[in-house]
């Protein structure tokens, strides 16, 4: 199916060159010990750019809630409705969501509160995007 | 002119309003509402239906246009200064004062002062976003005295067509962290599933709110829906609402629709001299939020809104018990519950909306919780918002007044993460 490709920018550039080594990158302000994503210029906490960098997270994660999509705003996906929209909070950083589709997983009967881990899926050549499957 | 930077009150401790009570609405008037602009006929324009809005307010206010000194409007009707004229535009153009954008889907104050002819105006600003800011933002100017006699037009278009669909297969900027997966309205949905896995509740139970609600909006003769559908709408026909995402149905979204509204501010002391019985501001505070990760969750909306709540009570001095008449935004109609639960309006607490929604909520009876219908009842006019309040304060809300003695009304809008309280009173004290 073909679906939105990320175009990566300034910013989120590394996260994306992470996927594609089958990373899950998140920011990380070394001076908060605070990690931050999606990125941003700056630190939320702190308000500086001098000590924020990237870390590779454990990949595994919980999902918290979701939705089905009926009727998207985004044209691409019209074919694939009705669709599973999940929440995935990463499980050494609660705070930190990612989107999922859940592949596989009966778009009405998911299982909140299930442990998953990142795979990642490639959504145009030469560029990888993070999904989650049951663990 | 400049916009203005820095006039919200959205800093804790916020403190009584300097200008509580010295600020009052005294006129609102309103244009006919339809579904959409078709593009051609110039007297039905976002331009030619707020210059009737707003001469309908000077009449109700019982001013001549000669009075007016400050024009503060909202221009595209939306957050940012957006309008959705902009997925429209650029177009063939007309002759002036059509030749630009301007006055079509989008209305700047000094394009509307031009065209009304207004001579003694000092002070112009089109910068007021959503409905509630603008508000905010016009009663904060009139306190602070940039002008005296103020007309506040809302003008909200709608076309032929879709809007915010998004084409193609590039997701640059925000759209990449959400366009892959398809995210979208499902984030109305998620929040809501959220919502009742933790307080036990499910959509169904909406429907007893947005029944009421339509029945309040069809006893206001400007909504779309007494204009144009005017048949009841039943539970029944909620609850069989097609999903837009699971825990969001089509009948919880508000229905686009072209219009504009009118309101006439000015101080406590002119307004002893017009034609309607003053209601009095009391307090406007604001809010804006954003989510700690991809996701707004329930917990932040929930905490988001207990802020809002909290800086309206510290900023008007009231407590839940004083609020004769609560409106909460309801364009998304699952997002009402976050504001009348934070408020604890009628003693409302966290996960018990659903069930005061099961009581009686009615006009007719102790708590008429969004009495002029509000978006599910109109349409997206924003505008019931500030009208209903207001003429239910003043005693002439006709056919929708409340039974219980209404001096004073709380309303808040837009979302949890981007809101504005307006605090309204019989009372200047």
């Amino acid at each position: 199916m073909p679906r939105p490709i990320p175009i990566p920018d300034d910013l989120s550039r590394p996260f994306w060159d992470g996927c594609n080594e089958r990373r899950l990158l998140v920011q990380y302000c070394t001076y908060c010990d605070r990690k931050q994503f999606p990125p941003e210029p700056d630190c939320r906490e702190c308000g500086w750019h001098f000590h924020l960098t990237w870390i590779q997270t454990t990949g595994r994660g919980v999902i918290i809630g979701s939705s089905v999509t009926y009727d998207s705003r985004i044209v691409a996906w019209h074919d694939q409705q009705p669709y599973l929209n999940a929440v995935i909070s990463l499980e050494e950083d609660p705070v930190i969501h990612f989107h999922s589709n859940l592949p596989g997983v009966p778009v009405h009967d998911v299982p909140v509160g299930a442990a998953v881990i990142v795979d990642f899926i490639e959504v145009t050549p030469g560029q990888l995007i993070p999904e989650w499957k049951l663990a | 002119m400049a916009r203005e930077i820095g006039w919200e009150r959205n800093v804790d401790p916020v403190g009584i309003w300097e200008h509580r009570g010295k600020v009052a609405l005294v006129g609102r008037g309103h244009s006919t509402t339809d579904r959409r602009w078709d593009g051609v006929s110039m007297d039905k324009t976002l331009g030619a239906y707020a210059m009737v809005a707003a001469q309908a307010a000077m009449e109700d206010a019982g001013i001549s246009p000669d009075e007016v000194d400050g024009v503060i409007t909202s221009a595209g009707g939306q957050p940012g200064h957006r309008s959705f004229g902009e997925q429209w535009a650029p177009r063939p153009y007309f002759d002036p004062p059509y030749d630009t954008e301007d006055g079509l889907t989008f209305v700047t104050a000094e394009w509307l002062s031009r065209q009304l002819g207004l001579r003694n105006v000092k002070y112009l600003n089109s910068h007021g976003e959503t409905f509630w800011n603008l508000m905010g933002l016009a009663f904060q100017a009139v306190g602070d005295g940039r002008c005296e006699v103020c007309l506040v037009p809302y003008p909200n278009g709608n076309l032929e067509g879709r809007y915010h669909q998004a084409e193609g297969l590039s997701a640059p900027g925000a759209a990449q962290w959400s366009s892959p997966w398809g995210w979208g309205l499902s984030g109305q949905g998620f929040v809501f599933d959220q919502y009742c896995r933790k307080y036990g509740s499910n959509h169904d139970r909406m429907a007893p709110f947005v029944v009421q609600e339509r029945k309040n909006g069809l006893l206001w003769p400007h909504s779309y829906y007494a204009l144009h559908e005017p048949e009841p709408f039943t539970e029944e026909d909620y609850v069989n609402g097609r999903w837009i995402a699971k825990g969001l149905s089509i009948f919880d979204c508000d229905r686009p629709v072209q219009a504009a509204a009118c309101y006439v501010v000015t101080t406590a002391e002119r307004a002893r001299d017009m034609r309607q019985k003053p209601v009095y501001v009391l307090d406007h505070t604001e809010g804006m939020f954003q989510p700690r990760s991809l996701v707004q969750t329930l917990e932040e909306s929930e905490e988001w809104s207990d802020i809002l709540a909290k800086r309206a009570y510290a900023g008007s001095g009231l407590r839940p018990g004083d609020i004769d008449l609560f409106s909460p935004y309801d364009g998304f109609a699952i997002n009402a519950q976050y504001f009348l639960e934070a408020f604890g309006w009628r003693g409302v607490k966290r996960g018990e909306a659903h069930d005061f929604y099961a009581g009686d909520i009615s006009l007719h009876g102790p708590n008429p919780l969004n009495s002029g219908g509000g978006n599910m009842g109109t349409g997206r006019m924003r505008t019931a918002f500030v009208t209903d309040p207001m003429e239910q304060l003043q005693g002439r809300a006709g056919d929708r007044q409340v039974k219980v003695d209404a001096n004073v009304a709380v309303t808040i809008g837009v979302l949890p993460g981007n809101a504005c309280t307006l605090v309204f009173s019989t009372s200047p004290d």
